[in-house]
């Protein structure tokens, strides 16, 4: 286990404690008037450029099928389902507007079924969004003891709000990817929604690495016994870009297990990141082991990372319960430091990001989309 | 047959309260298998001499020269330094985020000789040099420095000394803050390269305690920025009965 002084680390303080309302009670609702208009100041979009994007909290959102080109395999169906279909709404229902308002627009959603034990990997992408604000609906469905690994990716120009309902069904072993790889000026907002039936598990892995906004909140239902999330994330923010991650976890069953690990690096002027992790211990989930933790790796001035862990427990019988957050940052000593050794300055970046961001990749189980990544990574580091 | 040389060198550092003059013209030449001792009190430049070799930005040579084998060392960007054959032990090593030594040593030889090591003999040589020094092989998965000790830092400075091979090492105060086990550790680790490669050594110490295990061919003493005083090693004993007092009284007159 990986403690805070690790990677040279500043360990956050707590401060003072402020109590947060409890998320089980946060308001939620299909219905985009059910909210009100985005302002800025709600604890949801404090640390959000909320004018950036008010056509997507606000305004009319285009609801018709995206553009997606999908990767054949066997056990994997892909089709659009109506807004009847009794699986829309099953793993949960937005928080906020941004959410509902696509929630309330779309109109088929796309529906991925997985089924068989057999292992498979299906790739999905988006590419081709355009400028019109849009909304998405997207299901996620592992029937019961199935395995498979879901990516899900974002190329191209987007304005795009939407919502992704994830089922994973008694004993299913599934892999989400959400691999953000937009063009510079794209607006993402995206809300999943996770919903682990008995002993299953999911792994659920967020990448952010292009767009001028991102923003992907998890939310994850451990609602059934013996039920287990892996959420791990990864972003790499750009001058100018905002990468944002709100990540829930709530332990509602018995022997639920959950270990969040979000990193990022920044690099450039207004590069901005935003990772929130709560994780809510239930009175009903006894023996919960939960830890979850961010890492934030600044490589230039003029760049700013929040990183707000909150964890609420309602029950006194758990197994373990544990938070970490750091930001630390490569300087000159560092570079100094591996350039004396023979190592040519871009090199020494590149060694320090990668060697910071590969733990996260090499979990994504997957080895062409490991490469990929590894490539990807790289030519961040290329591109300021 | 390499040489190290040292002419005529002035160095100023930027501080809060403007330009310091810290080198007045340091003229130093090592050949390839000489010990030379460099010791001196503090703030007579001793470590601004082992940075400026190796070419941290902080320090400004404003006159002088650096030759390895006649080639114009200051010329030469800090990694350009390392691959041309010069190696700084560093009296603080930072900690690198991210980086375990393996990666880290494996990086830097093969950035060091134009190619990746072959990996069977290289691993073989990593294994022997950590366990020689007294390392556990669970080092190699840790972070560069990170949560290391004072004396398990300096002891991967000398594990990359004996790996990379150079021609000349600047030992900077390696000795200070070890205990004597660990500076009969890093004492025999630095002859092992010596005996090994044949390089030239430029050690810094502030005390002589460390000279009872590393012999110096020759001792020089720095004061106010200058070398005041070289000889054999007998300058040594004299420094370690006398103190320095004898060179910093003139200074305060």
């Amino acid at each position: 286990m990986p403690t805070a002084e690790q990677h040279g680390f500043r360990p956050h303080t707590d401060g003072p404690i402020v109590p947060v309302q409890t998320r089980s009670e946060r308001f939620r609702s299909v219905n985009v008037d059910d909210f009100a208009q985005v302002t800025g100041r709600e604890h949801e979009w404090k640390l959000s450029p909320v004018a950036t994007f008010a056509d997507l909290t606000g305004g009319e959102l285009d609801g018709s099928r995206l553009e997606i080109e999908t990767s054949d395999a066997a056990g994997v169906e892909v089709s659009w389902i109506g807004r009847g279909d009794a699986r829309i709404g099953r793993a949960g229902i937005p928080e906020e507007r941004a959410a509902a308002n696509a929630w309330s627009s779309f109109d088929e959603a796309l529906l991925i079924a997985v089924s068989g034990e057999d292992e498979k990997v299906v790739a999905v992408t988006r590419s081709g969004l355009g400028a019109t604000p849009r909304a998405a609906h997207t299901i996620i469905e592992a029937a019961p003891n199935s395995r498979g690994l879901v990516v899900l990716r974002g190329i191209g120009d987007a304005r795009l709000s939407e919502n992704v309902e994830i089922i994973v069904g008694e004993g299913a072993l599934l892999t989400v990817v959400a691999l953000q790889e937009w063009n510079d000026d794209a607006v993402h907002l995206a809300s999943h929604f996770a919903r682990l039936d008995r002993d299953a598990f999911l792994k659920h892995i967020v990448v952010s690495l292009g767009g001028k906004v991102v923003r992907v909140n998890p939310s994850t239902h451990l609602a059934e016994q013996g039920s287990d999330i892996e959420a791990l994330g990864l972003y790499f923010a750009d001058a100018g870009q905002h990468l944002e991650q709100q990540v829930f976890v709530h332990h509602d069953a018995p022997h639920t297990r959950s270990r969040v690990t979000y990193k990022g690096a920044l690099q450039g002027q207004g590069a901005r990141t935003v990772w929130i992790g709560d994780v809510l211990i239930g009175n009903a989930a006894v023996g919960t082991d939960s830890y979850e933790q961010n890492r934030n790796l600044v490589l230039t001035d003029g760049t700013r990372a929040d990183s707000v862990p909150n964890l609420e427990i309602e029950t006194g019988d758990i197994a373990g319960a544990g938070h970490a957050s750091a930001t630390g940052r490569f300087d000159d000593e560092q570079l100094f430091y591996l350039m004396a050794r023979g190592i040519r300055e871009d090199e020494a970046r590149r060694l320090v990001v990668r060697g910071f961001l590969l733990e996260i990749v090499q979990k994504i189980g997957s080895p062409d989309l490991e490469e990929r990544l590894t490539a990807a990574i790289e030519a961040e580091l290329l591109g300021s | 047959m390499s040489v190290l040389e040292i002419k005529n060198l002035h160095v100023n550092v930027e501080t809060d309260q403007g330009t310091r003059e810290i080198l007045r013209g340091v003229d130093l030449v090592i050949n390839e298998g000489e010990i030379h001792a460099v010791m001196g009190p503090n703030g007579s430049g001793k470590s601004t001499l082992a940075y400026t070799i190796a070419g941290h930005p902080k320090y400004h040579v404003v006159q002088g020269e650096i030759l390895l084998d006649g080639e114009n060392v200051l010329a030469m960007s800090v990694d350009a330094r390392a691959r041309a054959g010069l190696f700084l032990a560093m009296q603080y090593p930072v900690e690198i985020p991210g980086v375990t030594i393996t990666n880290f040593l494996r990086t830097a030889k093969t950035a060091i000789d134009g190619e990746a090591p072959a990996i069977r003999g290289w691993v073989k040589d990593v294994r022997e040099s950590m366990s020689a020094l007294k390392m556990d092989s669970a080092f190699a998965e840790r972070n560069v420095n990170e949560g290391f000790s004072g004396g398990e830092k300096k002891r991967n400075e000398i594990l990359q000394l004996e790996l990379l091979k150079p021609k000349f090492a600047v030992l900077d105060e390696t000795d200070s803050g070890l205990d004597v086990d660990a500076l009969k550790i890093v004492s025999e680790g630095v002859n092992r390269a010596k005996a090994n490669t044949g390089l030239g050594i430029l050690l810094i110490t502030h005390y002589t305690r460390i000279l009872r295990y590393i012999t110096p061919d020759f001792v020089h003493v720095f004061v106010a920025g200058r070398i005041a005083e070289q000889g054999g090693p007998e300058l040594a004993d004299r420094l370690e009965d006398e103190g320095y007092d004898r060179y910093l009284e003139p200074a305060a007159k």
